[in-house]
């Protein structure tokens, strides 16, 4: 029985990598001591780049708030360390491109005073919008590593009446434990997160799920669940890419969210369980999002772990606290599925980082491509049902409309594709590239559009300016007439009575 | 042989009577390509094509005697999707693409004569008279009007540097096919 079950629990999207987690999920969390120096971007989240409010050489306490949110999706900034502004300047950015983008440099002053936080005794008693703002306040974006602002998710879920909140403990990337740990340390913060978000969102259930190659954490969160019955842990199977949104819904409830849905609309709502923890400590302490726990792992690394680092420190200052066998082949910010290649060590660790990987030579190791002998293993693992090798092959000659009309759009990289491929075809980059070009593509579109509007703008200006003009002119012309037309009304009338001298001074008024 | 005759000159003659018919009531007032090629060119009128605005610059692109490549504005982009309008292979070497630029002004040379903010054709600068101009950088087109108008060359064109969000990832190398 328990072989068939298996048979029709298995989803039949995605791959099982080996999953490479352990030894550094069991190993305990460690805290990395203030750094000299952190770097905080201002866009670490989807959305407008927060704005600075403090300047150079201003002291600043741990939490305090340095950047403020601009728009209606944003995030603010606070400061992971107490300290000095040293610099608002650019940083290398974890980025692929490794260009530069703005930070504020802060330097520590190693006494980690915090700013003072209110602290609130009994969440659940606050209207929702309530909980909406504090969690906009201390800067909460979603720490899976899609960082979209947590508070305006809150309200898409209220709005489009969200009935059931999933609680995102997939962790499916390979090496990545960092939920793992905080729900095996801190299952209680998380479980109380996991009901102030539902108080937040107006939801009845809350299902958390967990994949079943984690059973420390799965155990762990039944544990402190067991008090509350609308919250439910479920443990899911091992697979990847699990974590990802539609992937996790259609798991947990049988739901699917259309293609051009976001998730609210089916009734649910996906929040990770490292933001739901982040939300318990904003909404109950007033404390900010400012340190989170990362993965430390990789071949390359001497002690792999997790460490409870602040926001803004220097990879290579997490790698060089773990410590390095060799010099890394690659690092790797986030997932080795999914993950940002970093050229260097010398960026900052972002909120929504939840891993640091240092890979040694083997690793790293990129077999090279081949041609596609279409064995349809792609289209098979695919989880968004597209069929990756026509896409490949289509954004490869170039007819990136074609690749649209396969439904490009849908392919969320997970690298699904590109990790059975038996030809080793970098698919994912042919996936990236051809969606950047579409998106500029796109752009250009808009930008033509609005130069228009701005041309169309213009000419009705001129007209209107040179309309207006032309009326002032007759307007001044009919006054001068009517002007005119008095003085001599009044000469005559001065010549009939008599009384010639002021209609001469008139005369000589205008000759002048 | 007579019938031979006789059916192809019936059938050439309500053929031909069919063509009369269809090319007088069918009839397609003016080139409808040319508003499909107006709607894709920027229409801010700059004439740096060497027309007077965009709906010229459409018509001799209609007609055949502009080259794809005459928008500078526009781009690469623009000549490989006017290429792929009129079906024609474009010559992309001669189009000087180094991304799209915005106009400058450098504050220490502006006199504000308000020149430039006469020949915008998008009302991107600001200014007023003897006040220094500036540039709204969103609504710049970088057409260059503004450059050959500036009496003491404070206006200069620079390229937008790409930033994150433009960033695209590089085409894999296909080694084979």
């Amino acid at each position: 029985m328990g072989f068939l079950e298996r048979i029709f629990r298995e989803p039949r999207w995605g791959v099982h990598p080996d999953d490479r987690k352990r030894p550094a999920a069991d190993a305990p969390l460690r805290k990395l001591p203030p750094p000299a120096r952190v770097y905080m971007p201002l866009q670490q989240h989807v959305g407008g780049a927060a704005r600075p409010i403090v300047l150079a050489g201003q002291k600043v306490l741990k939490g305090q708030l340095i950047a403020e949110a601009s728009g209606n999706i944003s995030a603010p900034i606070h400061a992971p360390v107490s300290g000095i502004v040293a610099a608002i300047g650019d940083v290398t950015a974890p980025h692929a491109s490794g260009l530069p983008f703005a930070a504020i440099t802060l330097a520590s002053d190693f006494e980690e005073r915090w700013v003072e936080g209110e602290e609130i005794s009994d969440p659940f008693s606050l209207a929702p919008e309530e909980v909406a703002r504090r969690t906009a306040a201390a800067g909460i974006v979603g720490l899976g590593g899609a960082t979209f602002p947590a508070a305006a998710k809150f309200a898409l879920g209220r709005r489009l009446k969200v009935d059931t909140l999933i609680v995102n403990g997939g962790e499916c990337e390979p090496y990545l434990s960092a939920d793992d740990r905080i729900m095996r340390d801190r299952p209680d913060e998380v479980v109380d997160g996991v009901r102030i978000v539902m108080h937040a969102i107006g939801a009845r259930q809350a299902l958390v799920g967990i994949e079943d190659n984690k059973p420390e954490a799965i155990a762990a969160m039944r544990v402190a669940a067991a008090a509350f019955p609308e919250v439910n842990i479920r443990p899911v199977p091992a697979r990847y890419p699990m974590g990802s949104d539609r992937q996790l819904i259609i798991t947990l409830t049988g739901r699917e969210v259309p293609a051009d849905a976001r998730a609210a609309e089916v009734g649910v709502l996906v929040h990770n369980v490292s933001t739901c923890a982040a939300v318990h400590r904003a909404v109950r302490f007033g404390r900010p999002l400012v340190e989170r726990i990362v993965t430390v792992n990789g071949g390359a690394v001497t002690r792999p772990g997790n460490v409870f680092a602040p926001i803004g420190t220097l990879v290579q200052e997490l790698l060089d606290f773990c410590g390095l066998d060799e010099a890394p082949a690659r690092i790797v910010m986030g997932g080795p599925m999914m993950g940002t290649p970093l050229a260097h060590g010398q960026v900052p660790l972002v909120k929504g980082a939840s891993g640091i990987l240092a890979f040694d030579a083997r690793e790293a190791h990129v077999p090279p491509a081949g041609p596609c002998i279409r064995c349809g293993n792609c289209t098979r693992a695919c989880p968004m049902g597209l069929q990756p090798l026509e896409l490949g092959a289509r954004v490869r000659a170039g007819d990136l409309d074609g690749a649209a009309k396969l439904h490009l759009g849908d392919c969320m990289s997970c690298g699904c594709c590109a990790y059975v491929c038996p030809s080793h075809i970098p698919l994912v980059q042919y996936f990236n590239h051809a969606k950047g070009e579409l998106w500029a593509k796109e752009r250009a579109k808009l930008r033509t559009e609005a130069t228009k509007r701005l041309a169309a703008a213009r000419l009705e200006r001129v007209e209107r300016e040179a309309r207006e003009k032309a009326e002032a002119a007759a307007r001044r012309k009919a006054e001068r007439a009517a002007a005119k037309a008095r003085t001599a009304a009044e000469a005559q009338a001065g010549a009939e009575s008599g009384a010639a001298p002021p209609a001469q001074s008139q005369h000589e008024g205008e000759t002048a | 042989m007579f019938s031979a005759v006789g059916s192809l000159t019936v059938m050439g003659v309500t053929l031909g009577g069919l063509l009369g018919v269809a090319s007088r009531y069918l009839a397609v007032e003016g080139n409808p390509i040319e508003a499909e090629i107006q709607a894709l060119l920027p229409g801010s009128q700059c004439g740096q094509c060497g027309y007077v605005g965009c709906a010229q610059a459409a018509a001799a692109l209609a007609a055949g005697t502009a080259p794809v490549t005459l928008c500078p504005p526009g781009g690469r982009a623009l000549a490989q999707e006017l290429a792929a309008k009129l079906g024609v292979k474009a010559d992309l070497s001669a189009v000087a693409d180094d991304g799209p630029k915005v106009a400058r002004v450098a504050e220490e040379i502006c006199i504000g004569c308000c020149r430039c903010i006469k020949v915008c054709p998008t009302d991107a600068v600001i200014g007023a008279a003897k006040q220094i101009h500036n540039v709204i950088r969103e609504a710049c087109t970088g057409c260059g009007a503004c450059i050959e108008r500036c009496p003491t060359e404070a206006m200069t064109l620079a390229p937008i540097a790409v930033g994150l969000q433009y960033w695209i990832w590089p085409k894999p190398l296909a080694a084979v096919a």
